[in-house]
């Protein structure tokens, strides 16, 4: 091959990559000892348009043929670089980056190792682009319409942003009705909204726009293809009821004789009838008949919403339904689950009656909830006199979640509050570890707080217990803590304990990222393309997040990164397609054996074979460039783009240029 | 002092997980051992088990295959096919006299820098412990004594790549 005309950029990034790698000995060198570079430079900030023109300049003044920088991650600054080529004239592909940053710098102390490890990956970085070829991406076409699963406070935000936008959206919701966790909620802290009152004009304009299509009751089975051209079945439950006829008078549901306790909406305080709508406002308005717990379904007899219902509306027969659909985005807003308490057996919930779920308590305190909205113990009548509320009930704590859950300080703030709104004369205690309120007007609320009266105590709590000490405990729930401001052990006798449970991943959020093919953190958050600069995106293309299901998060942050998520499909809509990495594989037709190996690796069906000419091709439009038949091909004919074989020996030779020559078999 | 023996690993990583556990573990300033060099692939089910011989043949000590935790692939499922040829080529290398260090898996997701870092730091003190990967010795048999003049021909042709 004849000579090229390489360029190399060695970037300081500041000081963090020349405080550890000796940059312009790593740019010497490479000029000195690699044949094929023609200029080594390096530059303060590589990434600066500065940085940027150099690469420009050289490649028109010297003739550049191809250009490495040696910088930060390509996930980083490819793209910028990659322009900067473009610009000048030579093709993007023909650029390559070594990462001396976040795989070498910022990875040890050892300063002789970093220079000697960045030599290595220059080196690699320069045989490799010496084998690269132009390459043109890909357009895409994006279908216009997005697929939004979660029908949460964060879920109907992106669905209204882009359906008043014009584009068409589907909306899948688990539950037989929208609004998640935000429906359950009494007020809002810090102002004290009523959250119903906010929340279900948006859930009726989801429920009624022209451009949203509602799937309540209904889950996604799987989901195939890329940005622009995803395929998703998903399945409608059997409601027992036929939405065309249903008018969601409600007849059937007073009408229903049984009554079970309903552990989703109220949370296991209330109960709900088996055939039912999760609460007056839901949207869809139409009811679901629980088949589990329906006598029809179990004995064959009742059949007394079917007798009352005025449409013939109700459908016992009435069967599951798969529904395909041909999407462009998806929009991933699963929301989260709260800590269930029983995990933590010290605390007793469970155990003693009168200890409640921050869940609970917030379905009690609702005037639309179980004992409309008054402040009672267990047994639905007493008053209680004290109330304690436990801050950080599995999280900050490394035998549960390590992190902190971000909104339990604010709400078991709120309940403080509720607690002396409607019962003046109790008591109420506050255990936390450090009150956290950052938010527009969340301090305030804590100071708020402080004046009406609340004792706030300082400490992580130890357990709760029924065993009285003394007479002041007999019949109370002790709560034991050390109040760390003064360096006391407390037992605070009360009547009802609060736990202000934090903020978990869904319990099948695993599953959900193997279906959209995307990744999950250690606790089971989905990963965002970019911790600071992209919490929005995924690291697969087409697919956004919103809402508790990146992290912990209160109502206005889910809102703005709902919303945020629409405006990013909405762009992708607007502009029609989108270019995609060209790295695809190509199968020789000439050389192709037709064994066949490579037609069941590929994961996307992408390899067909021509029984007539005995050969298989990809189909560039499907293959999406991961390369497993590549290595998979006896033959050694299928050539992944950007990734071909020559490419990577190059770069493996190059990489470890300074092994001694014995070691190596020549 | 006698200077210590540093090993030299190549790292194929994938895109899309492992590559970025690295990239985690280096903005998290996370100190692991300098002696993995990162090649980037897009799929761990792209790793050539050609591409780990030559790597070895090349004066590698040990090469390192690191993907996505079965089940979140990028690509559907092609961390299974690079378990499955890791396995193959463990055995084949074991047969010609390559100790199973030399050549390790791990799984690392984007999030867990960690993991990957620790691993390089396991790895490295494990050959490290082993010490140099020497073909004309320990495979080829020069060295130890054993010398197979029909044998020696057929596993330079098998590592010729």
């Amino acid at each position: 091959m004849s000579k090229e005309k390489v360029g190399v950029y060695v970037c300081h990034c500041g000081t963090n990559i020349a405080g550890t790698v000796d940059v312009s000995d790593v740019a010497t060198w490479a000029g000195e000892n690699n044949d094929n570079v023609a200029v080594a430079r390096d530059y303060k900030f590589m990434c600066s348009s500065l940085g940027q023109e150099l690469i420009e300049e050289d490649i028109k003044e010297q003739g550049l043929t191809r250009v490495v920088v040696a910088a930060c991650s390509p996930h980083m600054h490819e793209k910028t670089f990659r322009g900067a080529c473009e610009r000048a004239g030579l093709n993007s592909y023909l650029f390559e980056m070594a990462n001396i940053r976040e795989h070498d710098s910022w990875a040890t102390t050892n300063k002789e190792a970093a220079t000697q490890k960045a030599k290595a990956l220059v080196n690699a970085a320069v045989d490799r682009v010496v084998q690269q070829s132009p390459l043109e991406p890909i357009p895409v076409d994006i279908n216009p319409n997005t697929l939004i699963v979660g029908g949460g406070i964060a879920g109907i935000t992106a669905a209204l942003e882009l359906a008043d936008a014009g584009n068409h959206v589907i909306l899948v919701e688990r539950e037989p009705s929208i609004g998640g966790h935000m429906a359950q909620l009494d007020k809002t802290f810090p102002t004290l909204d009523c959250s119903a009152c906010i929340l279900t004009p948006k859930m009726f304009d989801a429920g009624n726009h022209d451009n949203i299509t509602l799937l309540s009751y209904s889950e996604v089975e799987s989901v195939d293809g890329y940005i622009g051209n995803f395929t998703v079945n998903i399945r409608k439950k059997a409601k027992s009821v036929d939405e065309e006829l249903c008018t969601g008078c409600g007849i059937c549901e007073e009408k229903c004789p049984i009554r079970v306790v309903d552990d989703v909406f109220e949370a296991g305080l209330g109960y709900r009838k088996v055939c039912y709508r999760p609460f007056p406002q839901a949207v869809p308005k139409f009811p679901v008949i629980d088949r589990e717990n329906c006598t029809y379904f179990r004995t064959g007899k009742c059949r007394l919403c079917e007798t009352s219902c005025p449409t013939n509306a109700i459908k016992f027969d009435q069967e599951d339904e798969t529904l395909q659909l041909t999407v462009g985005n998806i929009i991933l807003a699963t929301g989260y689950d709260l800590f269930d308490a029983r995990r933590i057996p010290q605390y007793g919930f469970g155990r003693y009656e009168n200890i409640f779920s921050s869940l609970e308590f917030e379905r009690m305190v609702n005037a639309a909830g179980p004992t409309s909205g008054k402040i009672v113990l267990r047994d639905g009548v007493t008053t209680p006199e004290s109330v304690a509320i436990v801050h950080c009930v599995g999280s900050r704590d490394k035998n549960y979640n390590e992190y902190c859950s971000k909104v339990c300080c604010m709400y078991s703030l709120k309940f403080a509050h509720l607690v002396h709104e409607r019962l003046p004369d109790a008591e109420c205690y506050n255990f936390y570890i450090d009150m956290r309120t950052p938010g527009k007007g969340y301090e305030e609320f804590y100071h708020r707080l402080l004046e009406e009266g609340t004792h706030f105590i300082r400490g992580r709590v130890a357990n709760v217990t029924d065993a009285a000490l003394n007479d002041n405990e007999v019949n109370k729930l002790i709560v034991q803590a050390e109040d760390t401001l003064i360096g006391t052990q407390r037992r605070i006798p009360v009547d009802m304990v609060i736990l202000s449970s934090g903020v978990e991943s869904r319990h099948d959020a695993k599953e959900v990222t193997q279906l959209f093919k995307m990744g999950c953190d250690f606790d089971g958050f989905f990963i965002e393309r970019h911790p600071k600069l992209d919490p929005i995106a995924t690291m697969t293309e087409g697919i956004f997040i919103a809402g508790a299901c990146q992290g912990p998060k209160d109502i206005p942050d889910s809102v703005a990164q709902g919303a945020a998520a629409a405006a990013r499909v909405a762009g992708l809509i607007q502009r029609g397609t989108v270019m995609m990495e060209p790295v695809r594989a190509h199968i020789d037709q000439e050389k192709c054996s037709g064994c066949r190996i490579c037609n069941n690796m590929c994961p996307y069906n992408a390899i067909v074979f021509h029984e007539d000419r005995n050969v298989s091709e990809v189909v560039t439009a499907l293959c999406q460039g991961c390369g497993t038949c590549v290595a998979a091909c006896p033959s050694g004919i299928i050539s992944g783009a950007h990734f071909t074989n020559d490419q990577v020996f190059s770069e493996i030779e190059g990489i470890l240029w300074d092994v001694s020559p014995e070691k190596v078999l020549a | 002092m006698s200077e210590q023996f540093e090993p030299v690993i190549v790292g194929f990583l994938c895109n899309w997980c492992s590559y970025r556990a690295a990239d985690l573990a280096g903005t998290a300033r996370i100190k692991y051992a300098p002696n993995m060099r990162s090649i980037r692939v897009m799929c761990s089910g792209r790793v050539d088990p050609q591409f780990v011989l030559k790597a070895l043949r090349q004066g590698a000590d040990g090469v390192l295959i690191a993907g996505c935790h079965p089940g979140e692939c990028h690509y559907v499922n092609g961390n299974i096919k690079a378990i499955r040829r890791f396995i193959l080529l463990k055995k084949m290398l074991r047969q010609l006299g390559v100790e199973e260090q030399r050549i390790q898996l791990v799984w690392a997701s984007a999030s867990e820098g960690i993991i990957l870092a620790s691993k390089v730091d396991e790895m490295t003190e494990q050959i490290r412990a082993l010490g140099p990967l020497n073909w004309n010795k320990t495979v080829l048999g020069s060295g130890n004594g054993h010398h197979d003049e029909i044998a020696e021909p057929m596993v330079e042709e098998v590592l010729n790549v």
